[in-house]
């Protein structure tokens, strides 16, 4: 019977018919979604995912952190960091704390452009700035590398994404939350199908993990790829399994995407890059 | 930048030795995706690893061995121990690592 | 010449010598090309064959396998193996369904303590084969490793 009332009300969140939910509302709904689902979990422990629910796959995955092979990347990640532009600037210049530790502050929402501002979007930025050119979001790369060292530098830092009282942030909150919530593609699924509703059971033979703690493991490692995956391609590859076209990663539909789902693990701490499968 | 990480702890007189190493480790049987043609193989034969200058294992890979290899093995030894790590591959790459033993 | 034909060729030259002399003296480690021909086989027994000599295996507790019930990503499949087995020559890992069967050989040492792990690529559900050499007998573990396909994987 519960589960049927929290259901209605995750609905009722997508649908916002009146101003019913507001983000600390639907913050609320949402961990006590997964609190009844996983009576089990340490809310802490949603940083790991998939493993905080899964015991067997959790064994296998701690076999692979004891000396991950993300570990070259963020090596690299820092080299490349470290490296001058042409202009001699460094990347250093172009963030708080110099880059170092700040991975828990994106994304935000600028208030001077009106728009969410995501740790891999300032880092092109930042490069754009200086004269350089832009790194792909996709296949792994510099990008990939220099995101898994910015994470690695802020590990054990939790999320605080704010969203600031005004209509163009709740605007764009809304958005990424009404993208989570919609079918699309030929399998007509949304995130939440996979992610809320039937995180935990089997999809096939994967375990769709919870839809809280998404955002704090990226770049992800992943078995499969042999490779760093960024947040924005995994979301591109969700869409793409669904047979939906995928967004341009980096464009505002998946920054806003990316505000809802760090907003929903805030007080998760940053694990990142992570081993999956 | 050195391909190979490498971690050596000493414990009870039993060093345990660790690595990743970058490396493809291509089996040969993959195909390119845009020209039909098979990737050619390329991957990590072998690797030794000495402690102050005694061969203490030496391991065989084929192409079945994951990318980015991990490697674990252990070997009666101290702390202070001189570790290398050579790997050899089968288009006639190598490279080495040399570290302590904590 | 480099070291390692050197010692090498020290090496060979010196049990020759001993050998010769009637003295059987086992140098500390010799070394081994990579046995190309083993890697290749894609029959198991074959293969097992082709690194032994023979096909006389003898499963025995004293082998501990680990490998994981059902591989979460056949691209990376953690595995160990350690035996409390004396006087370890080698550990071989054989995957009976992959397309060469043995996937890794480790030739220890005097110093060696029998143990060793690796990660592989399993491309079916498959018996995988841990096999110790000690005192020139071969003692095996095994264990089934299912290798699935996501739903999600992307």
């Amino acid at each position: 019977m519960r589960s049927y009332l929290h259901k209605f009300l995750l609905i009722l969140l997508f649908i916002n018919v009146t101003a019913f939910a507001s983000p600390e509302e639907d913050q609320k709904l949402f961990r006590d979604h997964f609190e009844n689902r996983f009576p089990n979990t340490e809310f802490s422990d949603y940083k790991n995912g998939v493993y905080s629910i899964d015991a067997s796959s959790r064994e296998q995955w701690e076999s692979i952190e004891d000396f991950p092979p993300y570990e070259l990347n963020i090596d690299q990640g820092e080299e490349l960091f470290n490296q001058p532009f042409k202009n001699g600037n460094t990347y250093a210049t172009c963030f708080e704390n110099s880059g170092i530790a700040v991975r828990q502050n994106y994304p935000y929402f600028d208030e001077s452009t009106n728009q969410v501002m995501t740790l891999e979007l300032a880092i092109n930025n930042c490069r754009k700035r200086n004269g350089e050119k832009p790194l792909s979001y996709y296949k792994g790369g510099p990008m990939a590398d220099i995101s898994a060292y910015m994470a690695y530098t802020s590990r054990g830092n939790k999320f605080d994404v704010k969203i600031p009282n005004s209509q163009e942030a709740l605007d764009a909150y809304e958005a990424g939350k009404k993208l989570y919530f919609t079918k699309v593609g030929q399998l007509n699924f949304s995130c939440a199908d996979c992610h809320v509703y039937q995180t935990g059971s089997k999809l096939r033979a994967d375990i769709p993990s919870p839809g809280i703690g998404h955002s704090t493991h990226f770049p992800a490692y992943r078995s499969g790829a042999g490779r760093l995956v960024t947040l924005h391609e995994r979301f591109a590859g969700c869409l793409n399994r669904v047979r939906a076209k995928p967004f341009r990663a980096q464009n505002e539909e998946y920054r806003n995407l990316e505000y809802f789902i760090s907003y929903m693990s805030n007080g998760l701490e940053i694990n990142g890059p992570g081993s999956r499968k | 930048m050195s391909t190979i990480k490498l971690r050596a702890k000493e414990s009870k007189g039993v060093v345990t030795v660790k690595a990743i190493i970058k490396h493809p480790m291509e089996t040969g049987q993959r195909k390119n995706k845009k020209t039909g043609e098979k990737i050619p193989a390329h991957f990590i034969q072998q690797v030794i690893c000495k402690a102050n200058n005694d061969e203490v294992i030496t391991i065989n890979w084929g192409p079945a061995v994951s990318k980015n290899p991990y490697l674990t093995f252990a070997y009666m030894g101290s702390k202070g121990d001189m570790i290398d790590l050579t790997w050899e591959d089968n288009q006639g790459n190598k490279d080495s690592l040399q570290g302590e033993v904590k | 010449m480099n070291r390692r034909n050197f010692l090498k060729n020290s090496l060979m030259t010196a049990a020759t010598i001993t050998t010769f002399a009637g003295l059987i003296i086992k140098p500390k480690r010799l070394y081994a090309a990579w046995p190309k021909t083993s890697f290749g086989i894609t029959d198991l027994n074959d293969s097992i064959n082709s690194v032994y000599g023979h096909n006389n295996l003898s499963e025995s507790s004293e082998v501990m396998l680990k490998a994981p019930d059902i591989a979460e990503n056949g691209a990376i499949v953690p595995l160990n193996v350690k035996t409390k087995l004396k006087n370890v020559e080698s550990i071989m890992i054989f995957v009976e369904n992959n397309p060469q069967p043995l996937s890794s050989g480790y030739n220890l040492s005097s110093r060696s303590v029998p143990t060793v792990g690796t990660r592989i690529k399993m491309g079916n559900t498959s018996k995988v084969i841990a096999a110790v050499k000690s005192n020139g007998k071969i003692y095996t573990a095994s264990k089934e490793v299912k290798v699935t396909i996501g739903g999600c994987g992307g």
